[in-house]
């Protein structure tokens, strides 16, 4: 209750009610989410169950155009599969990558920050130095580097049974430098003042001091940095899996989607790529205004990258 | 100057010390140097024969000293699938991605110039407002769909222009294929570079938009218009110049980042360059070929950072006193 009383007078809450950006964003995206996570309530069709969808059926066009099926509302894909429901699980396939992804470029960069920050000198120059390299390379190019090679060592097969993990692995890796870069900034601000010496004082040894005391004082950044990375890891899985290199077409995510839908524009059949496009741009879109108010907002000091 | 020089270029080569670590175990643990020579129609007592001579039982240090000492060289490997060398595949698929990305440059450089200072000139502007909105929607727009509705819309429903493949080449110098002097070759690249420059316009006009507008804010601008210069000349003679050295920076770091994105591009649009060839070598698992490639890439990588670091700190000697410490 009391949460909520300071929620409600805070002022992350008066700048949401004054922005309709912000607030149409969030109801977008709440939207989608919700709708991603209830997939098999919401979804007309179960499209992953084999049985319940026919290769006679593929290339239906939208229901309102001539030849449409009712059944279909959006259409089918080359497969027979009803495009909306495809759409809706694609989504929820995104999303899990998406977060699953930010989730393990936040555990491995806050650490590196944290550790690097913290604790300065040698620790740091070493640490750094392997943030800086990689982050001299683009995260695409690390992202398609590494699936290529889990591709060849796995081997096509077993990558495609695996591909959801090791996607959230890949993406995560790809891109935890500007994390590692931005706590160690907040960290580097945080370690020199007060309550930290008072915390060394009353005797507290390094770890509960950086993780009680610093790391909830970086958390600003973190958060504002996460928004954004979401959308950049949905984009890095979309490319990915656009290229052959990420989900496959039997549990399609929006990238892999378009990807099966481009081959057949040139015969016509333009909605399946037009409909998961249109979708991802407006989840990428929503997430990145939601970013940018939240940046406004909390105003912290961001690692430009 | 000299030692921040030094120590740049002793970084590069840590850089690329690390790179070929990561190529050559990626060799050593997937890559199948035999199979790569002969094929699968070999007994297991010749492969292992074959393996002893080409030395490939020795310990991993030393064949990884033998990838260095041969990549300095120029030698990368035998491509499983070209049956060449891979660095000659490699330069053979380059004129056609450096084409793709000098052309997106020329396109970036046109449009988000002169975007940049209309919009830092006259922020109120519909037209201004019109181009933020654009660059704030432009940023979530993957580089692959906005290449599949330029596709769908010239190529398939208005049928103006081509939709894959590079066109009529022609030969320069015995190894650079250009497209760029055949009026098929010019029709076959507007696409790709224009789907090339939309993923990076909107972070330029942005780019240049911030800083000219910050430059205007500054008091040798206020001096220029109390000494009652012309608009123009405050502008483009004094205001543009200083807002030129970040974005320099900024373009020779983006010129990495574009390859990353070319690889997208050329998927789309078929088209034979490096990026098309990496992904074919996946496919096939050639793997020689697909470390050849990552080798090549860092080293561009690392040669475009190093000379745009020198030339930073060559401007603007603060960079080289903060790497001093």
């Amino acid at each position: 209750m009391k949460a909520w009383n300071r929620f409600k007078n805070s002022y992350l809450l008066y700048s949401f009610k004054r922005d309709p950006i912000a607030i149409f964003s969030f109801i977008v995206l709440s939207v989608l989410v919700g709708i991603s996570l209830l997939a098999p309530v919401v979804a007309p069709h179960n499209t992953y169950d084999t049985s319940t969808f026919d290769i006679m059926d593929a290339e239906t066009p939208p229901s309102w155009m001539e030849e449409g099926n009712k059944d279909f509302i959006l259409g089918t894909d080359i497969q027979g599969r009803c495009l909306l429901s495809t759409m809706i699980y694609g989504l929820r396939v995104s999303l899990i990558i998406g977060c699953g992804a930010v989730l393990v470029q936040a555990f491995i960069g806050i650490l590196i920050g944290l550790f690097s920050g913290y604790f300065g000198g040698k620790i740091d120059s070493f640490l750094m130095r392997i943030t800086d390299i990689q982050f001299a390379f683009p995260y695409l190019i690390v992202a398609i580097f590494t699936s290529a090679i889990f591709k060849l060592a796995f081997g096509v097969g077993r990558y495609a049974e695996l591909a959801e993990p090791l996607l959230i692995i890949i993406i995560g890796l790809s891109h935890w430098p500007i994390y590692a870069r931005t706590v160690r900034a907040s960290v580097l601000g945080e370690k020199h003042k007060e309550y930290v010496e008072a915390a060394r004082v009353i005797g507290l040894s390094h770890w509960p001091i950086m993780y009680h005391h610093v790391l909830p004082n970086t958390m600003t950044s973190v958060l504002v940095l996460s928004t954004i990375q979401v959308a950049e890891a949905v984009m890095s899985e979309a490319a990915l899996s656009f290229l052959g290199l990420g989900m496959p077409v039997t549990k399609p995510s929006l990238g892999s989607l378009i990807r099966s839908g481009f081959e057949y524009i040139f015969s016509g059949s333009w909605w399946i790529t037009f409909f998961p496009g249109v979708l991802l741009i407006i989840f990428i879109l929503v997430i990145l205004l939601l970013g940018d108010w939240l940046r406004d907002v909390l105003n912290p000091k961001l690692y430009k990258g | 100057m000299f030692a921040f020089i030094v120590r740049r270029i002793i970084q590069s080569i840590i850089v690329m010390l690390v790179i070929s670590l990561v190529g050559f175990s990626i060799q050593f643990s997937i890559g199948d140097p035999v199979r790569d020579l002969v094929g699968e129609r070999v007994t297991p007592a010749e492969r292992e024969e074959i393996k002893d001579r080409l030395g490939l039982n020795d310990p991993f240090y030393i064949q990884y000293f033998r990838f260095v000492k041969n990549a300095c060289k120029g030698d990368l490997g035998l491509s499983f699938f070209y049956k060449k060398p891979a660095l000659e595949v490699i330069i053979s698929k380059a004129p056609a991605t450096l084409e793709l990305v000098i052309v997106t440059s020329i396109i970036l450089i046109i449009i988000s110039i002169p975007a940049g200072i209309y919009c830092a000139i006259f922020p109120k502007r519909l037209l201004s407002r019109f181009a933020m909105a654009f660059s704030t929607i432009g940023v979530a727009i993957p580089v692959f769909l906005t290449a599949i509705a330029l596709i769908y819309l010239f190529a398939v429903e208005l049928n103006w222009l081509p939709s894959f493949g590079r066109g009529e080449t022609v030969n320069i110098g015995g190894w650079w294929e250009s497209g760029l002097l055949t009026w098929d070759g010019i029709k076959h690249l507007i696409l790709p570079s224009v789907s090339l420059s939309s993923i990076m316009l909107p972070l330029f006009i942005r780019l240049i938009r911030a800083e000219m507008m910050e430059v205007l804010e500054t008091e040798y601008i206020q001096f220029a218009w109390a000494k009652g210069l012309h608009r123009e000349r405050v502008w483009f003679i004094h205001a543009f110049k200083n807002t030129l050295l970040p974005v320099i920076t900024v373009f020779g770091v983006q010129l990495g980042i574009m390859f990353a994105f070319t690889i997208l591009t050329e998927t789309v649009f078929q088209w034979q360059g490096m990026g098309f060839m990496f992904l074919e070598a996946v496919e096939r698992s050639d793997t020689a070929l697909l470390v050849a490639y990552l080798v090549v890439v860092g080293v561009i990588f690392v040669v475009v950072n190093t000379v745009v670091d020198i030339i930073y700190g060559t401007i603007n000697p603060m960079v080289r006193i903060a790497g001093t410490k």
